[in-house]
């Protein structure tokens, strides 16, 4: 009698959690509402079989608990309700396999219109490069870089000159238009991720990966990095501002492109870049927390 | 069971009966001992006490993720140390170990009719090797730099390179070391189990009649043995891009500002490796839960399993497609983004047998006589955790979802439900279940009661509303929670909220731990067969079983393991060694 009223108030407690706790996801700020929507059709399916397969054992607990003189019915098999579960099952599967699908197969053909964006990952800070007037990111190698290059933008290559480069600062976007963030890093895997644009992604040394979105609402967004790197981990933080299109050329144009950081009369100006030693500051900070 | 007689469909005796192994001493007794239950015992017990390292372990983590700055000890380091010992030890030192090498040992023999494993003695290395990975693994937090602090998944380049704890110490060394040996360990019992199911079955027992503790058992094992290879291989190739400097993991790296001697190693083949074992490993943990909670449902409800047959086939099925799957973990690991259309219906495709488990268990509820003994109890907190953790892994499963929830706190709630949770249910079901076998005493009653409240509501609260944290974007492998602008106050009173219940649920535990040493002395005496159920190892001689488990004659099987309320038999349960015929026949060919 207990357990059964237990099986229910778990049912009942948790679809009141659901709808009535204050934790739910942050305001969506990029196109990806169909992930979304995709979520909320799966947490309609899979509650309504949650609590109909707790609440038919409440019921069986409740019905058939031993009393004096009870006997179990004997049935070892009934092929017509197995059946019929089982195609069941499999079109709810089906509801949730479907839709999701589709919106990968969004996900991943990424729009001609899209403006390459490149983010670099390193212990523990976050860099951005963005295409000069050519709409060309330049070549890069992990091999190349070095105090002068942190992206490792291979010097030789043309498109690379007019790169401009946003070391260990925010980056800016303007709104409304879809970004291919292209994601690379240049020591271990680290994961791009903005919890208001629903999309992530790992970077992986010697690779470039990839997602796109088009950011929706102008903003301040955090940036959290999603797969284990470190003992920073936790604190590499990054800024990714959305900006109005007028708000986005004025940034734009206080940005250095790859071929002023390397010349050489320039060089000492790259150390009073904002936030340059982010991924320094968050190192030292973890010698202190060790010697605590 | 119509026309059964020992004259027809038993089959004659193939061999004779090889002598076993008699020990002579106290030593090779207890200690060195060939003896399938006391090898059980050793696993049981060496996993139960490292698993109580990973109990603490826990503890520590939450402290830090409940009361942030609070206690100045569990640094970054620290904590990321914590975390990767505590998952590495539950998932293979404690759970691995416990089903397999525990119940496995203990179960097998017993329950298809023998009288010990085929081989014994290689039986007993696979013991003192699975303790010597033990003490391997524990060395780790005596070593300079401490243990590996990589996350359970040991991903490489970070788990080898200078920003993880024990990344460029002994950490990884001891670490690897140590699953390279539990791998060695467990394959010569793995070979064991595999071998006596096989060809140890006592006379009627044939495969369909086979218990599903055993089914859920075998079919883990023989997953175990093509899974495992994976992770050794891994691990050496990782263990040689650490020790000797090799590439197998490492692309050309830039490490705080210093280029590594590295080049053209690939860091997604290892997830591929990894994956490739750890995700039958989920299953290697579930089936032999799936298994044991079939029995225990059966054996409580006093009524047979519902659909027998198609509870086999679910479970041979869901050991099959589990090896194509793998992939699912790895939706944004920057694969090829294709393989996430083939991964998602594969594992959304592996729900359906699923599913089909747990519509059984609930029809085997229907219409039967449900004692609400304590591994009753159980057996529900499993389906009820179950479920629950396994419709959040249709979310992490279709890959557009896994999307967002990916590396949150999500993952970390849907994962402890459905392989953590849920299969600890079992094991303590398992254990009220059989621990008057194995002793000859009950487990106390009301302590037992309070256990499982305890830990299931407290398992629920700690890990149902983890979920919506996920949902928020609270990323998992945090040490620190500070600055975050998702998060908001409340989010974190939350968090101090789960803490408190972990400590709580932790609590619970001493108090089990507590009952079975109580028990072996002051416990109830359980006779034979105190659940009055049906499989082999109630019907033996003498409690608990002796040497050679059967006495003088082994048992023949006349029917399967779930004659429970036959029509017109006079016991709501049949062993499965009585012969005689009690109306027509409907047990499953």
């Amino acid at each position: 009698m207990a357990v059964a009223l237990v099986l229910v108030l778990i049912v009942v407690g948790s679809v009141l959690f659901h709808l009535l706790s204050p934790w739910w996801w942050t305001p969506i700020a990029s196109n990806w509402a169909y992930i979304d929507n995709t979520i909320i059709i799966t947490f309609w399916i899979t509650g309504i079989v949650f609590a109909a397969v707790v609440l038919f054992m409440a019921y069986c607990v409740f019905r058939f608990r031993h009393r004096e003189a009870n006997r179990a019915a004997y049935e070892p098999e009934n092929k017509r309700l197995e059946s019929w579960l089982t195609i069941v099952t499999a079109v709810g599967v089906t509801a949730l396999l479907v839709p999701g699908l589709f919106v990968w197969s969004r996900f991943v053909n990424v729009p001609s219109d899209a403006t390459d964006v490149e983010v670099v990952g390193q212990q523990w800070q976050w860099s951005f490069r963005l295409p000069g007037k050519d709409g060309k990111l330049g070549t890069s190698d992990t091999r190349d870089v070095s105090a002068d290059n942190p992206l490792g933008v291979i010097g030789g290559d043309p498109n690379g000159q007019d790169d401009v480069v946003v070391e260990a600062a925010d980056l800016h976007l303007p709104v409304g238009k879809p970004v291919k963030m292209l994601l690379r890093s240049i020591d271990v895997l680290h994961d791009f991720y903005i919890p208001e644009f629903r999309a992530k992604m790992d970077m992986i040394p010697g690779s470039v990966t990839y997602f796109w979105f088009t950011p929706t609402r102008t903003g301040t967004f955090q940036v959290l990095c999603a797969e284990l790197c470190g003992q920073g981990h936790p604190l590499m933080h990054g800024v990714v501002v959305v900006d109005t299109q007028q708000d986005y050329v004025a940034w734009l144009g206080q940005q250095q492109t790859f071929a002023q950081l390397s010349a050489p009369q320039q060089t000492g100006s790259v150390e009073q870049a904002p936030g340059k030693t982010t991924g320094l500051k968050i190192a030292a900070k973890l010698e202190t927390a060790g010697a605590r | 069971m119509v026309d059964i007689t020992p004259a027809d469909g038993i089959p004659p005796a193939e061999v004779a009966e090889v002598e076993l192994y008699h020990p002579r001493s106290w030593w090779t007794k207890y200690v060195f001992s060939q003896d399938a239950k006391v090898i059980a015992i050793q696993y049981s017990a060496t996993a139960t006490g490292i698993g109580l390292v990973a109990l603490v372990l826990s503890w520590l983590m939450r402290l830090q993720l409940g009361f942030p700055g609070t206690f100045d000890f569990i640094t970054p380091e620290a904590y990321y140390q914590f975390i990767t010992m505590h998952g590495m030890i539950m998932v293979i030192y404690l759970l691995t170990a416990l089903f397999l090498g525990g119940f496995g040992n203990y179960l097998i023999p017993l329950m298809v009719g023998a009288r010990d494993m085929v081989f014994p003695y290689v039986n007993m290395l696979s013991y003192w090797i699975y303790l010597l990975a033990v003490l391997v693994l524990v060395s780790g937090f005596f070593a300079p730099g401490g243990p590996t602090g990589a996350g359970w998944t040991l991903y490489p380049p970070q788990a080898i390179l200078s920003g993880t704890p024990g990344g460029q110490g002994w950490g990884i060394i001891l670490m690897l070391s140590s699953l390279i040996l539990f791998i060695i360990g467990f394959t010569m019992g793995g070979l064991n189990y595999v071998v006596t199911v096989l060809q140890g079955r006592t006379r009627g027992m044939t495969m369909m009649r086979l218990p599903l503790t055993v089914w859920g058992i075998f079919t883990a094992t023989v997953m175990a043995l093509l899974a495992f290879p994976a992770l050794f291989v891994a691990s050496v190739m990782m263990l040689l891009d650490r020790a000797l400097g090799t590439s197998f993991f490492m692309p050309a790296i830039s490490e705080m500002g210093e280029q590594l001697p590295h080049n053209g190693g690939s860091p997604i083949l290892f997830q591929h490796l990894f994956w490739f074992f750890g995700h039958p490993e989920v299953y290697i943990v579930a089936l032999p839960a799936f298994g044991i909670v079939s029995d225990l449902i059966s054996t409580h409800a006093r009524k047979n399993i519902f659909g027998y047959r198609m509870m086999v086939w679910a479970i041979v099925g869901i050991g099959a497609l589990s090896f194509v799957v793998w992939a699912h973990h790895m939706y944004v690991s920057g694969m090829h983004p294709y393989f996430g259309f083939f991964f998602a219906t594969t594992t959304l495709i592996i729900a359906i047998p699923t599913a089909i488990k747990v519509y059984n268990w609930v029809l085997t509820l229907w219409r039967g006589d449900i004692h609400l003994t304590i591994p009753m109890l159980f057996a529900l907190a499993f389906i009820v955790t179950f479920v629950n953790g396994g419709l959040t892994g249709l979310f992490l499963g279709n890959v557009v979802v896994d999307v967002p929830l990916s590396d949150t706190m999500f993952v970390v709630a849907h994962f402890h439900m459905v392989m953590g949770v849920a299969p600890i249910l079992v094991v303590f079901g398992a254990i009220y279940h059989w621990y008057p076998k194995v002793t000859g005493r009950m487990l106390n009653e009301m302590l037992g009661r309070f256990h499982f409240w305890v830990t299931f509501l407290g398992a629920y609260l700690i890990f149902f509303p983890m979920h919506y944290l996920g949902l928020m974007g609270v990323p998992r492998r945090y040490a620190e929670l500070t600055d975050m602008t998702i998060m908001t106050e409340s989010a974190h009173h939350l968090n101090s909220f789960i803490s408190i219940m972990a400590f709580i649920v932790g609590f619970a535990q001493m108090v089990f731990l507590f009952n079975l040493i109580w028990s072996i002395r002051h416990g109830r005496e359980a006779g034979g067969n105190p659940w009055r159920a049906t499989t082999l190892e109630w019907q033996t001689p003498h409690t608990p079983p002796a040497h050679g488990n059967f006495g003088k004659d082994l048992p023949i099987v006349y029917r399967w393991a779930y004659d429970y309320s036959v029509p017109g038999a006079k016991e709501d349960f049949i062993p499965q060694n009585m012969p005689g015929s009690f109306g027509p026949s409907r047990e499953p060919a």
